[in-house]
């Protein structure tokens, strides 16, 4: 029970990581009907350059106090993860809108390759290690077995992982259901053309939907880097797939439902690692990506797809 | 429809135009008369170029300018401050150039090399070059014997290397470039090839590669079946990352599966193949032996050579002939339109399942060379990147065309690979210049400019299948490739 409990915090933690980056890849696929291969690969590059902001703010210029450090972290990583997000869109995808709808997907393959590769040139491709910078944590839970002691734990770097994920969520949400450029953002997912004729600019609400969606992402680099305390160029290859599950399971086009699907995402994987094999904690993801795109194409909170001739 | 239209040309409609507008769009003096264009279109070439090279600085700040290195007692921080500004540099320079020739230009020099290229693709031209090509490859190791004997050994190691990608490609031409069906997980059939023809050499002693040769290409087109079968009710992009999905969870059971398979330490001492059972061997019997010749282990990589080109001709000469069968006539037509397609009652299924288990088995055929060549295997070498690079070659040869994968294939690997040996790059760039290092990089590159440039890769041209009375040759801007995926 106790155990149970253990490895329920941590899917949820981990899965609230997935969602963030789920939520990146369910927004493109509403507005533009494309996989972005290389999202998965922004969230590296946020982790990256959180790692490079936190180094900075700490070694070079010598801030000690931790929530002040993050808060910058957050912020700048935020800031120039969206302006990768933005020329990726810009340079691979914007100028083969109107292409074969395979075109965006090869582009969007090359430029995964093309990021983890520039990282690993520029940053060369030894793991990085960050001590843990959030230690502690609350007891919930101590329960004897058989085997020894065990504590339930929820850590803080748990709790605030869950935390900035709520808050992000409120937060996003009330931007794409309150403020103009969200209501131009779901005017373009139902029906790009029609919002053109009615004067919405699609390539500017395209431009910033990467946007938000690179700057979550950051988040969810930053809470890996947190969490993990290792990254390095090929960490957003295995994320971004799962995230795309995620997304998918959860239905995608729907901002909900990826929160969801990134949630269950990380509860199969905890506990699949947990209660089977840890080896093949990836096969689990990859067999519920399969079986869920072939029994279960619309997700969890989608809507089914009518296909018109 | 293609035959009874006329060629357009390729000036009128190009996707390459429109892309031009598309990244233009924010210049207005885009549609200014001459005169006043070239001043104009000087200044505004030099602004946007100057705002590119500040999102190459912005991008690179955090990349190039700064480098995390593990240091006793933590992470180490290191500045590179002139690589930073060379890199922005580069891109003002490479912005400029591109915003004076190509987006900015009366003639951009990209449709001019466009034309070009879609003019090599002349009937009687590209059979020509086919021709010379074939017999270029037919004579090849003895080309380098000859002229080259210090370093034939390495000159024939890369055609092996390139014929293997160049099978590959064309293996994968018939999944993505004929049936249209992008799939992201080939590299699993090449894997099921090298692990059939180890597993089985390392079990059953009698086998050899030449036994072990077709019973590879049969698993690998029964696994195509397996993999093909829950997939059919996907298409484009959905299909894609199943593809990829299953891959990679067959490269995983390869790495863990450790009683079977040997895990991530994989599997060593694949048998050689021999010729009708004389082997490479120095000594008695050996091959040099029974032709009288004097041993050099070279006869061996020879040998290799000779087998690959088999291999990838049959390939070829395969794809070639079942184009021209019904079979080959509905994968076309399931690659332009799908419900087209089902309405016209073609079976659907039995379409899509020949083009993954025969794409599959010669998927199979290349693992099993590679087994072979290698001696031995391992999880490491059926990543998803391979897959990726299969790919990268199908698309930029052009999707469809079995010339531009060769062309494609002997461009990137040979290309690369030949980075490698020259030398005054690392005059320029310092002793610590390794090219192979780009290589990925370059590939990933290659990919998304030629996608957005030629989004229907470098031949475009395609013949048709079908003619009414003559063939003409239809311009890439007339192929709606994959129109029916949407």
């Amino acid at each position: 029970m106790e155990y149970f409990l253990q490895q329920l915090i941590n899917g949820l933690t981990l899965g609230s990581i997935y969602g963030l980056i789920a939520i990146g890849y369910t927004m493109v696929y509403g507005i533009i009907g494309m996989i972005n291969f290389a999202h998965g690969d922004i969230f590296m590059i946020g982790a990256f350059i959180s790692l490079a902001v936190f180094l900075v703010l700490t070694t070079v210029l010598g801030f000690a106090f931790l929530p002040v450090v993050l808060l910058i972290v957050v912020i700048v990583a935020m800031l120039f993860t969206s302006v990768w997000g933005w020329t990726v869109e810009r340079l691979a995808y914007r100028p083969l809108r109107g292409s074969f709808r395979l075109a965006p997907l090869i582009t969007a393959i090359g430029m995964s390759i093309v990021l983890q590769n520039f990282v690993q040139i520029t940053q060369g491709a030894r793991v990085k290690p960050l001590p843990p910078q959030i230690r502690g944590g609350i007891t919930l839970l101590e329960g004897n077995t058989d085997a020894g002691t065990i504590v339930v734990q929820l850590s803080y770097m748990q709790i605030i992982i869950v935390v900035t994920t709520v808050v992000l969520m409120t937060i996003f949400t009330l931007l794409i259901t309150r403020t103009a450029l969200g209501r131009a953002q779901r005017a373009c997912e139902q029906d790009s053309k029609m919002a053109a004729l009615l004067g919405v600019d699609v390539d500017q609400t395209i431009s910033l939907t990467f946007i938000l969606g690179a700057a979550l992402a950051a988040v969810a680099g930053l809470m890996f880097l947190l969490l993990y305390g290792v990254i390095d160029f090929y960490i957003g290859f295995l994320a971004g797939i799962k995230a795309f599950t995620a997304a998918v399971l959860g239905g995608i086009g729907s901002l909900p439902g990826a929160m969801l699907g990134g949630l269950l995402i990380g509860l199969i994987e905890v506990f699949w690692s947990a209660y089977f094999s840890i080896e093949y904690k990836d096969v689990a993801a990859f067999s519920i990506l399969a079986i869920v795109l072939i029994f279960l194409p619309s997700g969890l909170l989608g809507r089914p797809e009518v296909e018109k001739v | 429809m293609a035959s009874s239209q006329t060629v357009i040309p390729p000036s009128a409609q190009k996707p390459a135009d429109a892309q031009v507008e598309a990244l233009g769009r924010d210049a207005s003096s885009a549609r200014v008369p001459s005169a006043e264009r070239a001043e104009n279109g000087l200044a505004a070439s030099l602004r946007d170029a100057a705002i590119a090279a500040f999102l190459a600085g912005v991008l690179g700040f955090f990349f190039i300018g700064l480098r995390a290195d593990i240091a006793p007692g933590g992470l180490d921080l290191r500045t590179r401050w002139g690589a930073w500004f060379t890199a922005m540099l580069v891109v003002f320079a490479a912005r400029l150039a591109l915003n004076l020739f190509v987006f900015r230009a009366a003639r951009p020099v990209t449709q001019v090399l466009g034309a070009r290229l879609s003019g090599i693709a002349v009937p009687g031209l590209g059979k020509w070059l086919a021709r010379a090509l074939l017999l270029f490859a037919l004579v090849l190791p003895f080309f380098f014997t000859t002229f080259f004997p210090g370093r034939d050994r390495q000159f024939i190691d890369l055609a092996i290397l390139i014929m293997t990608y160049v099978m590959l490609g064309w293996g994968l031409n018939i999944v993505v470039g004929l049936a249209g069906l992008l799939d992201l997980g080939y590299v699993a059939f090449y894997a099921v090839g090298a692990y059939s023809f180890a597993l089985l050499a390392t079990y059953f002693d009698f086998i050899g590669f030449w036994i072990a040769l077709p019973l590879a290409g049969l698993l690998a087109a029964f696994w195509g079946l397996i993999l093909g079968f829950p997939v059919l009710r996907l298409r484009g992009d959905y299909l894609a990352i199943v593809t990829l999905a299953f891959g990679e969870i067959i490269r995983i059971i390869l790495l863990n599966w450790y009683e079977f398979t040997g895990g991530p330490n994989g599997i060593s001492g694949v048998p050689r193949p021999t010729l009708f059972g004389i082997e490479f061997t120095r000594g008695e019997g050996g091959f040099a032996d029974v032709f009288g010749l004097s041993y050099s282990p070279v006869h061996r990589i020879i040998f290799f050579y000779y087998i690959i080109l088999a291999l990838a001709l049959v390939t070829n000469l395969v794809t070639i002939r079942l184009r021209k069968l019904p079979i080959g006539r509905a994968w076309e037509a399931l690659r332009e339109d799908e419900i087209a397609c089902r309405s016209l009652g073609i079976n659907t299924r039995n379409t899509k399942l020949t083009a993954f288990a025969i794409g599959a088995m010669f998927g199979g055929f290349a693992g099993s060379f590679f087994a072979a060549r290698q001696g031995f295997i391992s999880p490491e070498s059926f990543t998803f990147i391979e897959s990726a690079m299969i790919l990268a070659i199908v698309v930029l040869g052009g999707l469809g065309s079995q010339i531009g994968v060769v062309i494609a294939s002997i461009v990137m690997i040979g290309g690369i690979e030949m980075l490698r040996n020259i030398g005054f790059l690392t005059h320029i760039f310092g002793p610590g210049f390794d090219p192979v290092q780009y290589r990925m990089l370059i590939f990933g590159l290659a990919m998304v400019f030629i996608m957005v440039w030629r989004p229907r890769g470098l031949i475009s041209t395609r013949e048709p299948s079908v003619a009414l009375k003559e063939k003409k040759r239809i311009g890439a801007d007339m192929v709606a490739q994959g129109e029916g995926h949407r």
